[in-house]
């Protein structure tokens, strides 16, 4: 009897849910709704309906026309940009060169503007004529059109940006296929249809609602009841579940990021950890570690195990670097060579979620094996980053959401003094190819320098332990069609429909 | 209000010491033994964990992960197939240290200065009533979570946290004895005789404040244990791969549909201990506090 | 009565004002620097990060930075989240009701419990029916929330499938819809204060019945049933509900957990994020505005008691 009047419940409530409006399931609470100002990977999600950019990228991560139709390199440091024609922001006005410039001027002056950096090439920005736009840069830079495929390359409305200034974010104004209807913090972000969209014909939901749902197993039920019809990052474990389901259908897409182990190599208070010493100590760490294993154990052996930051996807992905197997006898002759005597006690920061704990339990189980005494402290978010910038750690298992281009994988964790380089690995051999393969414009040549550097950072030096490269996980209902999958993980609403 | 004065002290001369009458009291209330019996157990658990534990806590066994229970393994297996059962039986010492340990120091921060408010008066009083009232006001778990990020992780920085966010209700406490005591026309006679205000407090005042807070303590243990399990499962307290029960609970919600026993034992264990106590601190209520007897 | 209210007034202001240079301190000892955690994975470039701290003012002084909030709390402005940039103020409008409707539905569920079976225990006193409620008193104020709560989803979500696990849906969108996400953590939430009630009823009941009218009533040969419901009830609710209003304010703190466990995003999952995101301006306001409640709650509980209870006013 109760039951039955729950089912009736549930019909009900799935009733409601009408024919073109889309409820996407996402995994965090995105931050400020600005391209500028924002930071959060979960937030690129949401941009997708609402800001489109210059340029896009596709499934074999090439970069394709958007609100650009195409561009063409000038010479080495000009880049010649040409606009698409008839495109207006949600707020009426025209998408035109002087827009453009206004954007990207935004990005790289405002205060506190996460874009500077990726786009601190441009020297001088140039409106040449309505719809084309001329791009100086400082130095030739291979790495500069990748940048305006993600939020560097979103185009702001002028007017609307003006008038909002820093509360822009509240209320967004862009050229996307959807306007910003209304957010409830932590509740849920509501988009609909922009009528004026330029490739509307593609466009067939009326609404989407962003649902931030952190709680795996949640946004799992929230699908298998029809409370949502798309659940971005799902578990490995949510897998089997799903495939049994009739209604769902899961889609795993490999990232463009990584995860694995940084190594403080001498920086602050945790920079004289065994590790540190010597490059044999962390190559018998590495060698106590089965990779496979733990991606069995943890991941249901979803993942790809890796022993470098670029993806097989990747066109940069370095060939015949495979991960080494586990070999204890070689980690400890590897020991006895470097002269030290186990146990070595190394401390690991492991970030505060419970797969992660796991994969830090699994490691630490591993490697004691190899004469390694692994002390686990699990951080919240917060003082893991403090302790990781402040040097305050022996290592970090940590991860990278990726970059389309290697650059945006490397140059900022491996560079000497580089912003992100928390492990202070420096080689001068490493900074020279580095520097080389940023304005290297031959494909063929770039792929050679980011293999040198990977044999030379990462097998020879040791300087940071690769484990894997993870899966986006997207589960969708089965009545939801044309879905094309982006190792990005971002969700492209294009051509998407309910049936 | 105008407070009698406590019996014990108005009536010195009496056949049975009040600590026997209030043994005596305590062990007619059955629950409340019982609950002291399981309390015990615990503690001898936790004390015996590695002859009771039927398996190293930490062993890890890939071959055996999320076994359910069997004969093999009493409570099942984990995500990384460590015996439950064992690591139940460590827990205990996490969590019974966390609530004996933190109620201590909470006694020692709370106590003294709940006295010094209440002998000192005047503004001493005044400011010390107030932090103990913006404490109280602002949620306990919330507190004891900013405690904790600011210590680091670590169980014993869980246990000041607890230690430090549950030490208002003593200082409310025994600031208030201090008052209703001081106020009886028999404590004015002995000021008015010289008696300097420590010593009214170390004489008169300790001895009757003594019973309350025994109940109180009692009960403010069963909420550090529950308080403990809270952080732990926040991620703040025990730090892998040391068992506690919180921490238990947190890695069991990844697995509630596939490994349901994984969230039902340690839960059962923090839900056993404290109910103990609870029964306990009844127990004692009813037998140190004649007033609420009377009900 | 008016110099009593003065006094209790006199001590909220104080009580407020150490409580948010306690919070204001607290969150300053607390590792992790705002702007490195609001940058994230954009932490790399250090310009940006000093333009973040300069404008959150985090390079001034701890007493500059607390004058400056303080003073614009004071006129009304609680700033703005450091995360969303959305107004402190909107948070808590937006999500006071949600916690609000939990706390509420908790509250009469714990009536609902708490009552009768106080009563009912009062009344046979001693008799089976006494035990077996003082034995759910005893369940309730043992039992782990979070636990209980992770229990009741494995039951009536995974095994069941009756209830939706967790998450939120307003009232005023789809009213069944919303008690049916809300009736979980609200029972889980309303346990611990149902035992409460049940135990300070019992004892009120108890009290009550002892009366010398009630007595009376009974040497007059009133039906014990009226006695019972006319003359001892009527009084034995009174402390019942100065007492609820105190009980009703900790349901609002103690909804911190429960909105975790099951991702109500209400007040205590605004605060809890807020904490881990070192989001200052949200817990300085969320911790501000549930202490206000909290103290409000405590001030009507004691006007109720000095309603009905005369001889306080003297005191």
């Amino acid at each position: 009897m109760i039951r039955a009047f729950w089912l009736i419940l549930a019909l009900l409530a799935a009733g409601t849910a009408s024919a073109q409006n889309l409820r996407i399931g996402l995994r965090e609470d995105p931050d400020i709704l600005d391209p500028t100002l924002s930071r959060t990977y979960v937030g690129r999600i949401v941009y997708m309906s609402l800001c489109d950019k210059l340029f896009d990228i596709n499934e074999r991560l090439e970069v394709v026309p958007q609100l650009a139709t195409g561009f063409t390199w000038e010479d080495p440091r000009t880049l010649r940009i040409a606009l698409r024609d008839g495109v207006t922001f949600h707020d009426g006005e025209r998408m035109d060169a002087a827009a453009v410039v206004y954007s990207l001027n935004r990005h790289m002056t405002m205060q506190g503007s996460f874009r500077r950096s990726e786009i601190s090439e441009i020297e001088a920005l140039e409106v040449v004529d309505p719809l084309t736009v001329r791009i100086r840069l400082k130095n030739p830079s291979a790495a500069f059109i990748a940048q305006l495929t993600d939020r560097a390359g979103m185009i702001v409305s002028p007017r609307a940006a003006e008038a909002l200034g820093r509360n822009f974010g509240t209320r967004p104004v862009c050229a996307g296929p959807f306007r910003f209807v209304e957010r409830v913090a932590q509740e849920r972000i509501v988009v609909e249809r922009f009528e004026q969209y330029w490739d509307r014909a593609n466009i067939h939901f009326q609404r989407v609602t962003y649902l931030p749902i952190p709680d795996n197993n949640v946004r799992l039920a929230n699908l298998q009841s029809n409370a949502i019809e798309f659940g971005e990052r799902m578990e490995p474990d949510d897998v089997r579940t799903a495939q049994r389901s009739r209604n769902l259908r899961v889609v795993p897409v490999e990232e463009i990021g990584y995860q694995g182990i940084t190594i403080n190599l001498g920086r602050g208070p945790g920079g004289s950890n065994g590790l540190a010493r010597d490059a044999r100590i962390r190559r018998a760490f590495e060698l106590a570690i089965d990779r496979a294993a733990v991606n069995q154990v943890v991941y249901e052996g979803m993942y790809t195990p890796t022993r470098q930051p670029l993806p097989p996807a990747n066109p940069f992905h370095a060939r015949d670097f495979a991960p080494p197997g586990r070999d204890v006898a070689a980690a400890r002759a590897l020991l006895r060579e470097a002269g030290v005597t186990a146990p070595i006690t190394v401390e690991m920061i492991v970030p505060n979620n419970p797969d992660l704990r796991q994969v830090g339990e699994v490691i630490q189980a591993m490697v004691r094996e190899a004469g390694f005494e692994l002390r686990l402290r699990a951080m919240e978010y917060a003082s893991a980053l403090q302790a990781a910038s402040r040097g305050e750690y022996e290592t970090f298992l940590t991860g990278w959401s990726g970059r389309t281009d290697p650059d945006g994988n490397m140059f900022t964790f491996m560079r000497t003094g580089a912003g992100q380089n928390d492990g202070n690995y420096s080689n001068p051999e490493v900074d020279r190819r580095l520097d080389a393969a940023r304005t290297e414009m031959d494909v063929e040549r770039r792929i050679q320098l980011y293999a040198e550097i990977m044999r030379i950072a990462v097998a020879e030096d040791v300087s940071r332990v690769y484990l894997w490269h993870r899966k986006n996980i997207m589960i969708h209902s089965t009545r939801l069609t044309g879905y094309s999958p982006v190792p990005d993980g971002l969700v492209r609403l294009r051509g998407m429909r309910l049936q | 209000m105008n407070a009698l004065p406590p019996e014990p002290i108005a009536v010195p001369a009496m056949r049975q010491s009040p600590a026997r009458l209030a043994l005596r009291r305590f062990l007619r209330h059955r629950l409340a033994v019982a609950g002291l019996i399981v309390v015990l157990l615990f503690v001898l658990g936790a004390a015996l964990a590695p002859l009771i534990a039927t398996a190293d806590p930490n062993a890890t066994s890939w071959s055996a992960i999320r076994r359910a229970p069997s004969a093999a393994y009493f409570f099942g297996t984990d995500e990384n197939g460590r015996d439950v059962f064992s690591r139940v039986i460590w827990g205990a010492r996490a969590s019974l240290a966390a609530g004996f340990l933190s109620v201590t120091v909470a006694l020692l921060i709370g106590v003294p200065i709940g006295l010094l408010a209440g002998l000192a008066g005047g503004w001493l009083d005044a400011l010390i009533s107030r932090i103990a009232d913006a404490m109280l006001s602002v949620p306990f778990l919330i507190l004891a979570i900013a405690l904790a990020a600011f210590l680091g992780p670590a169980l014993e920085n869980a246990m000041i946290a607890i230690a430090i966010s549950a030490s208002p209700v003593f200082v409310r406490l025994s600031r208030g004895m201090a008052l209703e005591a001081t106020a009886t026309d028999w404590v004015e006679a002995a000021r008015a005789l010289g008696n300097p205000p420590w010593r009214l407090g170390l004489l008169h005042v300790l001895p009757n404040i003594i019973p309350p807070l025994l109940v109180q303590a009692t009960l403010s243990i069963a909420e550090a244990i529950i308080a403990e399990a809270s952080l732990s499962f926040l991620g703040l307290g025990q730090q892998p791969p040391a068992p506690s029960w919180g921490s238990m609970l947190n890695s069991a919600q990844r697995f509630l549909t596939q490994a349901p026993w994984l969230a039902i034992f340690p839960g059962l264990a923090i839900f056993l201990v404290v109910l103990a106590f609870n029964l306990v601190g009844d127990g004692l209520r009813d037998a140190l506090d004649p007033r609420s007897e009377k009900r | 009565m008016l110099r009593w209210l003065a006094r209790r007034f006199a001590q909220i202001i104080p009580t407020l004002i150490v409580l948010s240079v306690m919070i204001f301190g607290l969150q300053q000892l607390m590792p992790g620097d705002p702007a490195m955690i609001l940058a994230g994975e954009e932490r790399g470039d250090p310009v940006v990060l000093a333009q973040i701290r300069a404008e959150l003012r985090l390079d001034r002084s701890l007493p500059e930075q607390y004058l400056h909030w303080i003073g614009n709390v004071l006129v009304g402005d609680f700033g703005f989240s450091w995360r969303i940039r959305e107004p402190v103020a909107n948070l808590i409008l937006q999500k006071l009701p949600v916690t609000f409707q939990l706390s509420a539905m908790a509250f009469i569920i714990a009536v609902l419990i708490g009552v009768p079976a106080g009563i009912l225990s009062a009344t046979r006193r001693d008799r089976p029916a006494d035990w077996i409620a003082n034995g759910i008193a005893l369940f309730g104020i043992s039992m782990p929330n979070f636990w209980l709560g992770i229990m009741m989803i494995l039951l009536f979500s995974v095994e069941l499938g009756w209830l939706p696990p967790s998450g939120y849906v307003p009232l005023t969108e789809d009213f069944w819809q919303s008690i049916a996400t809300t009736i979980m953590p609200a029972f889980v939430l309303g346990t611990g204060v149902a035992s409460v009630l049940m135990r300070h009823t019992r004892a009120a009941m108890l009290g009550a019945l002892a009366q010398d009218y009630v007595r009376t009533a009974r040497a007059k040969g009133v039906v014990e049933r009226v006695v019972v419901w006319k003359h001892a009830l009527r009084n034995a609710l009174i402390p019942v509900v100065t007492l609820g209003t105190i009980e009703f304010g900790r349901l609002l703190a103690g909804a911190v957990l429960t909105e975790q466990i099951f991702t109500i995003p209400g007040f205590g999952k605004l605060i809890v994020d807020a904490v881990f995101n070192r989001d200052y301006p949200v817990v300085q306001g969320v911790v501000l505005a549930t202490a206000l409640i909290f103290v409000t709650l405590s001030l009507i509980a004691d006007l109720l008691y000095m309603a009905v209870n005369p001889r306080m006013r003297q005191a």
